[in-house]
């Protein structure tokens, strides 16, 4: 048994307890962010691509989501599905795009095309502009479980977000895992040992794509809602708030630092516009003097201590 | 009189305010370059600092007195001074490691200049009256042409032509430029190089607050005003590519231009339009119009 068999036992518990003790809705919220983070962090992370455009596919899958289920009376199931498809596509397209540039640029071409996003979003007549979707039906889970009960609805959710973390988890130990961190390292040896890079970082980049927009439906489900808020640039910066404190390239960090971000900006909500400074001061910090991040620091006391876990 | 069924008026105007966006876009992207080349970091924070020029602008007016001509002169050198603090305290903690983390703490500083003009001013705005001596406009037969608009225009491009020239043709120009391909070389021939770098980085920062003084006349004096037009500026600097200073420029009023037109012929699209062009652009030729394959 190593740290990793640990922290998902711990994680299953965590799970299965928490709504019991915290008001089940606060979770699924840290339960969706959690799963956009670790979709982040797998391109952040384990293949060195800085995107700052991922509210582009949170928000989208969102929108598409509440459509299929409003719009077409789809069941929930093919709700999710239809968004993390929607969220592919678009992912597709921007990697295809932002891949053609390196480093700096892709960060910034990855912001705009999200900006992008955000205007025909804003425009486009089915997505209620300003207002948003409202009132999206949670619907019933293959036909047969009322997803408007909160404990049938919280389970539903910790499934799709144990679902995605173990697809990551799964892809980051496979040989494509190991490429990723290859082409992170040091590119242009993984170049020379024959790989095609950019088909690496465009297929990482989809699937990226895809489980944030699984976290985005699955959020709209919860909140019953799809709004501007999910797709303009905050939200971007926002998860790589979450991931930079939780720990770049760690596994479990991403969770780590989407309940935290949650938490604070839950219980911190009389705080009001200070948030906005909060989060500017804590990525400064972060930066400056705890690049590591939260899980990183742990790993690496628990390291210098001696202990083999 | 009427060009394609578009009144020539409505038409001038509007190529008039995207030549004034365009000269805002010159104006950063140009800064943003600067600052790139010599310091690799992209600057988010500049969106913020052009804004914290408008407020800066409006703030001597209005709490201290201070008329449009001394803020178009103070407000450069304490914003720049602002900036040069930042780089002497933050920014130079993190030269050596991967360029990802300068735009990350610029990013959490922009939010922190953001929020705090948002905590003090909400975000409705403020409204800077046009200068005096600026009043009025030329009647040109087929349009009107405010005085204050031409004079935005006029400055900015002299301010554009003359970083240009000392970049390019003088003597501390080629410091930069040297400075830009080697600095460690350039240490060896006795130049002090971190203090090139600060102020770099201060200069930058006071051509975005100088665009922020000229803007706050025309456009309202907000806190958002900067966050929207970055990432504007973002895209601009990627279809232009940053290894020119001309190429910067350039590009900046063109897309300004473009956008102009966008409003006029198919305004829905006028949003969204320097986005598309940058998709066609990393399309077509991916290093920029004016940048150099790697």
């Amino acid at each position: 048994m190593n740290g990793k068999h640990i922290g998902w036992i711990v994680l299953l518990l965590i799970g299965l307890v928490a709504p019991f003790v915290v008001y089940p809705v606060l979770v699924m919220k840290i339960l969706c962010f959690a799963l956009f983070a670790c979709a982040f962090n797998l391109l952040l992370g384990y293949t060195g691509l800085l995107s700052f455009g991922h509210a582009a596919f949170l928000g989208s899958a969102g929108y598409i989501c509440g459509y299929a289920m409003q719009g077409l009376g789809l069941s929930p199931e093919l709700g999710l599905l239809a968004g993390s498809a929607g969220a592919a596509v678009l992912g597709f397209i921007f990697g295809s795009l932002a891949i053609r540039r390196a480093g700096i640029y892709f960060a910034m071409i990855t912001l705009a095309l999200a900006q992008l996003v955000f205007f025909l979003a804003l425009q486009f007549p089915f997505t209620g502009g300003e207002d948003g979707m409202q009132g999206i039906p949670r619907g019933r889970l293959f036909g047969l479980i009322d997803l408007a009960d909160t404990m049938n609805m919280y389970f539903f959710v910790l499934a799709v977000f144990l679902f995605g973390f173990w697809v990551i988890d799964r892809a980051i130990d496979s040989p494509f895992g190991q490429v990723l961190k290859a082409i992170r390292e040091n590119e242009p040896r993984a170049i020379s040992l024959g790989y095609d890079v950019d088909r690496y970082k465009l297929l990482a980049f989809v699937l990226s794509a895809a489980l944030a927009g699984l976290a985005g439906a699955t959020k709209t489900l919860v909140f019953q809602l799809a709004s501007l808020t999910d797709v303009h640039w905050h939200m971007s910066g926002e998860v790589v708030l979450m991931t930079l404190l939780g720990g770049v390239g760690t596994v479990f960090g991403p969770i780590v630092g989407a309940t935290i971000v949650v938490s604070l900006q839950n219980y911190g909500a009389e705080l009001g516009q200070w948030v906005t400074v909060l989060t500017g001061v804590i990525f400064v910090v972060c930066v400056l003097a705890f690049r590591r991040g939260v899980v990183g620091e742990v790993a690496l006391l628990i390291k210098r201590s001696g202990i083999r876990p | 009189m009427d060009i394609f069924g578009i009144p020539i008026q409505a038409l001038m105007g509007q190529l008039l305010i995207g030549l004034i966006n365009g000269s805002f876009y010159a104006i950063l992207s140009l800064g943003l370059a600067i600052i790139f080349g010599l310091l690799n970091i992209i600057n988010f924070a500049h969106g913020a600092l052009y804004m914290m020029g408008a407020f800066c602008a409006w703030i001597g007016l209005n709490w201290l007195g201070l008329n449009y001509w001394v803020a178009l002169i103070a407000v450069p050198v304490v914003v720049g001074a602002f900036g040069m603090l930042i780089e002497r305290t933050m920014l130079k903690h993190l030269y050596k490691l991967d360029h990802l983390y300068g735009l990350l703490l610029t990013f959490g500083l922009a939010l922190i200049i953001e929020g705090l003009f948002r905590y003090r001013f909400g975000i409705s705005g403020e409204s800077y009256p046009v200068p005096e001596l600026l009043a009025g406009g030329f009647n040109l037969g087929f349009m009107f042409l405010p005085k204050y608009r031409a004079w935005v225009i006029a400055v900015s491009l002299v301010v554009c032509f003359g970083s240009w020239f000392i970049i390019e043709r003088t003597k501390l120009g080629s410091y930069l430029r040297a400075g830009t391909e080697n600095p460690q070389l350039l240490q060896a021939f006795g130049i002090n190089v971190p203090l090139m770098i600060t102020l770099t980085y201060g200069f930058g920062v006071a051509l975005a607050a100088f665009a922020g003084v000229l803007a706050a006349p025309v456009l309202q004096v907000n806190p958002v005003m900067g966050s929207n037009l970055i990432i504007v500026v973002f895209a601009v600097v990627v279809i232009g590519g940053m290894g020119s200073i001309m190429g910067s420029i350039v590009t900046g009023l063109g897309l300004g231009l473009i956008e102009g037109l966008t409003k006029v012929f198919y305004p829905e699209a006028s949003a969204v339009v320097i986005f598309v062009i940058m998709g066609i652009v990393l399309l077509l030729r991916p290093a920029g119009l004016f940048g150099r394959e790697r």
